[in-house]
């Protein structure tokens, strides 16, 4: 799958260069700050779960009680288990009980205290990642037992709000050809700044991400995983406020894939740049740990712009998410770069500028499996025509050799997917690629699509380098992403941000860090095909 | 009843391929099994019957599908006997037209020569911004994008539980055009109260009185609760109701502000009858 687009290694080279450039400050951010919902996953992985009568979780009253004391400077962890220590309480779920009533006196121990504080932390917060492991070896063995299913994996997605909908729906796709199931989360979840608890009955336009759901959809996969013989993987949405520990806890219940881009909540959710930078780091670290690979959100970009014009941004953004990516400890098999197939199908050639695109990315990131997203927005209604269009996508996919293949709906725009649209997608996804699946191997593009491909690379490189001179902060701040302008100052959950203090210790960032990236069995689905 | 003659075709019927042929085609699923070959005979009967109670006569069912081991999905096609007479279509009226982004950031342009502010909110304590966002996020609602996206229109949004006098405040300094202030609990009736409040601030304002630098920006709510009729007793501009999406605030906003000729009006809109649903 290399060089047929005979892309310069010094450019490429170039790129990578440039992409760090433009990320190391926003990293060296993230290095010296800390934000509420990071101290709240430290709670998490300890293994405080649960929520007060109104339905706030502990973590939260927890963490906030914290604050309002000694404040969250210096971590959660050391004024919490100096206090579970000194006031005798039985657990973690007791001491937030306690707190949020106001009965407890935090302060910041030092000397012995200081240091029994942080071994009980530290002994708390490696159980939470011990189960995170036994979870990822879990993931193995169960691969093992059934089967890894052959890339592209096709990924469909279920959205009723109804958990106990959502699985019976689930585990028909999955017995439909589904190898990876999302379940979208309902509107607006990314805006809360605490995660719900529970299994949940009821979401607009979407099933919120609770551990409980979580835990339930995991199961009811595991057992069609097993009854189909083939691994399905779920998926769901590390953003938004609380992206650090929704990330946890998709590690602790064995999610397999997560939403997770660098930009996305700050662009389209007007989002806190800083915090979503600093969370996102954090939640990389945890996905790598997990064995999670990530699914980035270039797609997005072309829904807002148009598909042609800003097909560079789409590079820019795939670069900077692999710096952040690997900065954070993941491997090049966890980045599910995403990119997808929205230019007007109008324009002449349309299909060979798609395919100059997909080949484009499939060459600057060999080693990633890459998340193909359908046509949206050129879905009129006419779903004859759409159901057309879908096949093309499905056929510059098979061709570029795309990893991850979302599955486009011909009733997209238009209602949540019936059960025969799906069937449908499911038919011209089947008929692609018994018909054309190895039709990658016979292509050469012609010069006009090198040419593009090598226009869209040039064109990065020139973005990349205006971004690393302004400073990324700033280039968000400009309105380079999007259409639309994001201070560094402004958007939600800035008060949530909160600069370290010397002495600042967080026990799960110092053992995630410590994490060698560890070589797994278990790869993402590449198109290298030497996957043993 | 044949269908047009001399009547310049004021009733009509579906065509295939000749006029007053009544050919259509649909496609459905029923939770029956079609497995076996028993099964099967079964279902292509359901469709059939089902064909036949909506009208289609005769229908012949074109492709049967088994999906999973429950379902069937059926094309079938038919020929429905029922006429459309075209002098009954009511179609349902808008007093402003459904403007593309690209022609609401026209309009403004050219109406305006600058961008339109619109400073959005939750009042109260209502900490539902799943509604304003919906409006004004670049990520939007309804396959429509926010407010946000519009080149020409400049957002603010102050998010939640923002109280009263900091919107009035805020609506000033930003040289507001339009307030959008969204409203989702209904508990004892907060979403009414709240809106009459705000819209009784704005009144008063002496930041907007008549004779100051400023005009009172055009008051706008919307929530799942309201009824669009109650802008006057509310006391403010426009009201929508559930299902709104950012293209028809959008296109609402460029038709009170940047309509054509003349200064921007929040005075009532003229009645204009456009057909609904025209593409956004």
């Amino acid at each position: 799958m290399t060089g047929k687009l005979n892309l310069d290694p010094a450019k490429v080279r170039q790129a990578r260069d440039l992409a760090q450039r433009a990320g190391e400050p926003v990293t060296k951010l993230a290095r010296t700050h800390t934000t509420a919902s990071i101290e709240r996953a430290v709670l998490r992985l300890a293994g405080l779960d649960g929520a007060d009568a109104d339905g706030m979780p502990w973590v939260n009253l927890l963490a906030e009680a914290v604050r309002d004391s000694v404040g969250l400077e210096h971590g959660v962890a050391l004024p919490v288990w100096d206090a579970l220590a000194c006031g005798g309480y039985p657990d973690l779920k007791t001491l937030a009980g306690q707190a949020a009533a106001g009965q407890v006196k935090f302060r910041l121990p030092e000397g012995a205290e200081g240091r029994n504080a942080r071994e009980h932390a530290a002994r708390w917060v490696r159980k939470g990642l011990a189960v995170v492991d036994r979870q990822r070896a879990a993931r193995e063995a169960m691969i093992a037992a059934t089967r890894d299913p052959v890339p592209p994996w096709i990924y469909l997605i279920v959205a009723t709000g109804d958990i106990y909908e959502d699985i019976p729906q689930a585990q028909a796709a999955a017995r439909e050809g589904a190898d990876v199931i999302a379940v979208i989360r309902s509107t607006g979840q990314s805006l809360l700044d605490y995660v719900p608890e529970g299994a949940t009955r009821e979401g607009y336009a979407g099933t919120y991400a609770t551990r409980e759901n979580f835990a339930l959809m995991r199961a009811a996969l595991d057992e069609t995983s097993r009854e189909l013989g083939r691994y399905v993987r779920l998926t769901n949405y590390a953003s938004g406020l609380c992206m650090p520990e929704i990330a946890t806890l998709a590690g602790l219940e064995r999610l397999d894939m997560m939403l997770n881009d660098c930009m996305y909540g700050i662009i389209f959710r007007d989002i806190n740049p800083v915090r979503t930078f600093i969370d996102q780091r954090f939640s990389r670290m945890v996905h790598a740990r997990a064995g999670i690979v990530i699914n980035t959100g270039e797609d997005n970009y072309l829904t807002t712009a148009d598909a042609v014009d800003a097909a560079h941004t789409v590079v820019v953004s795939q670069l900077l998410n692999e710096y952040f990516a690997l900065e954070a400890g993941l491997a090049t098999w966890q980045l599910g770069l995403g990119h997808a197939f929205e230019i007007n199908p109008a324009v002449p050639d349309s299909f060979l500028l798609e395919l100059a695109h997909a080949q484009l990315v499939r060459e600057l990131f060999p080693g990633a499996p890459l998340k193909y997203m359908p046509p949206t927005k050129h879905m009129t209604g006419n779903v004859f025509g759409g159901y057309l269009l879908d096949a093309f996508f499905n056929l510059a996919g098979f061709m570029t050799g795309q990893s991850i293949l979302l599955v486009g709906m011909m009733t997209e725009g238009i209602h949540t997917p019936f059960l025969a649209d799906r069937d449908l997608a499911l038919e011209n996804v089947r008929y692609v690629r018994d018909a054309a699946g190895r039709l990658g191997l016979s292509f050469t593009p012609d010069e006009f699509v090198v040419s593009r491909a090598h226009q869209v690379l040039d064109e990065a490189v020139g973005l990349l380098r205006r971004i690393g001179d302004e400073g990324l902060l700033n280039a968000i701040g400009d309105g380079t992403f999007g259409v639309t302008k994001r201070p560094a100052d402004a958007g939600r959950g800035l008060d949530g941000v909160i600069e370290r203090a010397d002495g600042y210790w967080n026990p799960a960032i110092e053992m995630l860090e410590g994490t060698s990236p560890r070589a797994s069995a278990v790869a993402g689905p590449n198109t290298e095909g030497d996957r043993s | 009843m044949s269908g047009c003659d001399g009547e310049l075709k004021q009733v009509v019927r579906p065509y295939g391929d000749t006029t007053g042929d009544g050919r259509v085609q649909v496609s459905f699923t029923l939770p029956v099994p079609s497995v076996s070959e028993h099964d099967r005979l079964v279902a292509e009967g359901a469709a059939l019957q089902l064909a036949g109670k909506m009208g289609l006569d005769p229908a012949f069912v074109a492709h049967v599908k088994a999906i999973g081991p429950d379902f069937t999905f059926f094309i079938v096609y038919g020929r429905v006997a029922h006429l459309v007479d075209l002098s009954l279509v009511t179609v349902a009226s808008r007093e402003f037209a459904m403007l593309s982004p690209a022609e609401v950031n026209l309009r403004i342009r050219s109406a305006l020569g600058r961008k339109l502010v619109v400073v959005g909110a939750c009042i109260g304590t209502d900490a539902h911004t799943v509604g304003i966002d919906a409006i004004l996020n670049v990520k939007g609602h309804a396959g429509e994008k926010g407010l946000e996206y519009y080149r020409e229109i400049r957002v603010v949004n102050l998010g939640s539980q923002v109280p009263v006098p900091a919107l009035v405040a805020r609506a000033a300094a930003e040289r507001a055009d339009a307030v959008l202030v969204s409203q989702v609990v209904t508990q004892r009736d907060a979403h009414l109260t709240n809106a009459r409040e705000m819209a009784a601030a704005f009144r008063c304002s002496p930041e907007f009185a008549a004779g100051s630098a400023l005009r009172r920006p055009l008051l706008v709510v919307g929530g799942p609760r309201f009824s669009p009729d109650a802008a006057a007793e509310l006391g403010v501009d426009k009201v929508f109701g559930r299902g709104t999406t950012p293209g028809e605030v959008a296109s609402y906003l460029a038709h009170a502000l940047a309509s054509e000729p003349g200064p921007p009006a929040s005075a009532p809109e003229p009645a204009r009858a456009e057909p609904a649903g025209t593409s956004a």
